[in-house]
């Protein structure tokens, strides 16, 4: 007889007998960066040998070992944080001196982070089940390299979610935004995706140098690069302008990454020239990274006496969000290339993140997170079935197509029904995170903030409906052009595969609708609400996040759990947004640019437009501009 | 510690901005960025400068002899690799582009806009 196998003890769940032990959480921290880095070398190296099949599997086999991995972290770490320091160079003996320095790099994650890197892994999952014959993938010296750097996408963008070190934060982000360019310029053949990989590429590089300046100035002030180190060490000192300065320049990477107005240019032009399954991971999750990194960088480090106040924050990122919201809804409206429309409906649902971020309670920040989840899973459902046109049909123009997707009827159908859960239809997920934040702005500014998410999600919402219309149904009379005014049309785009009329291929319908019930069911169970309810509590207790990176003992949070469930008025305006949604598109369709609506759009919609202009020079003065009014507005507060 | 090397990061950094903002060819754009890039490395040392330190090499040093901050010198290092690979990537694009289209004048690729 052998000795019996090891138990281990999973909260939530009862005694598992396992054969082999699993690794210890403070192990699979890293587990969860190195997997997909490992997996994507894996498949340079090998990929030109193994046939496809094998690189499909190999591909799928890490993506399931990193979605495994994050699970067992989700469930361990219950309603706590897991802390990991690189090679065991933690702080000697737990909390160390004032002053000091510590050189560990540290990965803490609580379950909003890791919530962040299960999303991306589950997206990434789900592009990869869409591409499985999406591409003619090349051969030869290049094969596999299209799944690689997927695998490295995801390794940078879980490695954001789970650092705990602010120079780290910078590099995840750089290796995200480089493989982040790499992939919207993957069709080389074509002029307009490295163009738009271009502006992509400088715009946020040079942010990130920006973020890279304020690192080193924080670190010059405190001799501290840990986001909990770099708290601890500016609450024990009076604030100071140099610290607000840093504290600017370091939210640059974030919020260009966040697509924030006026940062937010490159973002319609990379999205509306990547390959269609890479638009659903950077629509679906690498932008909202940004605000999640905003987010973090300001509660932990940021949030105390020696920081930046919380009602400069609160104001500032409040008038940035509602801004970005409505420059988002209107040129979304705009737009007849389809992927760039939903493109800028990203923007205007990043605006309202922001705004939900910018409340600083627990309430904003829970409806924030389910927000989030819903609209990745809606908004990746739609850029799928973009693709899908685009492989049908060579097109992805609102007017081109006009009543040419007739015969696609399920498709047809999960377009509307992503529109409406776009314009915050109960119960997807959308709908239920759009009501906790309505509730949670609603406090802060009654009836002003409400609207705003009522106005926005009905416009974005709408948009897509009436581009549903048209091209499914075949709706209302085929609009003509518009000579004059600036505008990208979706014609003549490369079908991202060499065969347009062949059968549509399965994935192409089935990780749509997949992703379109993901969205449903995190509205639907109340379950899932709730446990982000908790991570929001814990996200918000500051004074937790910083024991527990010291490894310290952890305080109780002091707050209750917000609440986060359906309630009467949420759902009403759920329904209002939809319905408007509904009116806006029928009345787009059926009454085309009549009255007096034309004048308005003249006078002040034009000069908008035109202000996209395609040209990186625009965006980085842009750029330059947005973060010195940044700079006033948070030096002005003070 | 003086001022100046500040002054001077801030300097290269508003070059580089400048530079991009007004580019009319997009390899220059790319090294405008690599000079904006630059700034942090000026930062980054002016941080980490002792007068009168040597290189933090122990190797062949005495214990307790003054020695410029290693942190900050990491930092510049990663910071090196990451600039190579993005302007790599990005000079590459650049390329690509010139071959299917024929200009590398941002004011000529109007594919993109309103």
């Amino acid at each position: 007889m052998g000795p019996p196998p090891p138990t281990v003890a999973l909260p939530g769940t009862a005694q598992l007998p396992l054969a082999v032990a699993l690794p210890g959480t403070a192990q699979l921290l890293p587990l969860a960066v190195a997997v997909p880095l490992l997996g994507a070398v894996l498949l340079v190296v090998a990929g030109r040998w193994l046939p496809r099949p094998a690189r499909d599997a190999l591909t799928m086999v890490c993506a399931a070992a990193e979605l495994a991995c994050l699970a067992l972290l989700w469930a361990r770490t219950d309603d706590g944080r897991a802390v990991s320091w690189m090679g065991g160079w933690g702080p000697p003996g737990g909390s160390p001196a004032h002053g000091s320095q510590s050189v560990g790099i540290v990965l803490v994650a609580d379950r909003l982070g890791i919530g962040m890197a299960l999303l991306v892994t589950v997206l990434t999952v789900a592009v990869l089940a869409y591409s499985w014959r999406y591409f003619d993938e090349p051969v030869g010296e290049h094969g596999g390299v299209f799944p690689a750097l997927l695998l490295l996408f995801a390794a940078g963008m879980c490695g954001f979610a789970l650092t705990g070190d602010l120079f780290d934060a910078f590099v995840f982000f750089e290796l995200m935004g480089a493989v982040a360019y790499a992939l919207t310029g993957y069709r080389i053949e074509d002029p307009r995706p490295l163009h738009g990989a271009l502006a992509f590429g400088i715009v946020n590089s040079l942010a990130a140098y920006g973020s890279l300046l304020g690192i080193g100035l924080l670190y010059a002030r405190t001799g501290q690069l840990g986001l909990a180190q770099l708290g601890q060490a500016l609450d024990t000192r009076p604030p100071d302008l140099l610290v607000v300065c840093g504290f600017v320049l370091v939210l640059a990477g974030p919020l260009v990454k966040a697509a924030a107005a006026p940062f937010h240019f490159w973002l319609p032009d990379a999205h509306a020239v990547a390959p269609s399954p890479v638009c659903m991971l950077l629509s679906g999750v690498m932008v909202e990274l940004g605000v999640y990194g905003t987010a973090r960088i300001y509660w932990v480090a940021f949030a105390g006496p020696g920081g930046v106040p919380a009602h400069a924050f609160r104001d500032t990122v409040l008038v940035l969000g509602a801004v970005t919201a409505l420059t988002g809804a209107v040129m979304c409206w705009q737009q007849r290339h389809l992927k760039r429309m939903l493109a800028f409906s990203t923007i205007g649902h990043i605006g309202l993140f922001l705004v939900g971020v910018a409340l600083l309670t627990p309430e904003g920040l829970v409806g924030t997170a389910v927000y989030v989840a819903g609209h990745a899973g809606v908004k990746a459902a739609l850029f799928g079935l973009c693709g899908l046109l685009l492989d049908q049909y060579g097109s992805v123009d609102e007017h081109g197509l006009h009543g040419r997707a007739r015969e696609l009827a399920l498709p047809g159908a999960l377009f509307a029904v992503g529109g409406l859960a776009l314009a915050g239809l109960p119960p997807f997920g959308t709908g239920l995170g759009k009501s906790l934040a309505e509730e949670a702005g609603g406090r802060y500014l009654p009836g002003l903030l409400p609207a705003l998410f009522v106005v926005v999600s009905a416009v974005t919402g709408g948009a897509v409906l009436r581009a549903w219309l048209r091209v499914f149904r075949g709706a209302g009379p085929t609009p003509g052009d518009r000579p004059g005014e600036p505008e990208t049309s979706g014609e003549g785009e490369e079908p991202e595969v060499h065969s347009p009329s062949r059968r549509l291929p399965a994935p192409l319908t089935a990780v749509p609708a997949a992703l379109l019930l993901g969205a449903l069911v995190i509205g639907a169970a109340p379950s899932v609400g709730r446990q982000l309810a908790q991570a929001a509590r814990l996200f918000t207790d500051r004074v937790g996040y910083l024991a527990a990176a010291y490894q310290g003992p952890v305080p109780p949070a002091p707050q209750p759990v917000p609440a986060s469930d359906w309630t009467v008025s949420g759902a009403l305006l759920g329904l209002l947004s939809a319905a408007l949604a509904v009116a806006l598109a029928l009345l787009a369709v059926h009454f085309v640019h009549r009255g007096p609506g034309a004048a308005l759009n003249r006078r002040l919609v034009l000069p908008l437009r035109r202000l996209h202009s395609g040209l990186v020079g625009d965006y980085v003065t842009w750029l330059a501009v947005g973060l010195a009014a940044l700079l006033v507005a948070f030096v002005a507060q003070r | 510690m003086s001022v100046f090397p500040y002054l001077v990061a801030g300097w290269v950094l508003l070059a580089g901005i400048y530079g991009l903002a007004t580019s009319r060819d997009l390899i220059q754009s790319v090294g405008c960025l690599a000079v904006a890039q630059s700034s942090t490395y000026v930062l980054l040392l002016a941080v980490g400068y002792r007068r009168g330190a040597t290189a933090p090499v122990f190797a062949d040093l005495p214990v307790g002899a003054p020695v410029v901050d290693p942190v900050v010198q990491a930092l510049a290092l990663t910071d090196v690799v990451v600039g190579a690979t993005v302007t790599a990537l990005l000079l590459a694009l650049v390329i690509q582009l010139r071959k299917r289209h024929g200009t590398v004048d941002p004011e000529r690729l109007t594919g993109l806009r309103g």
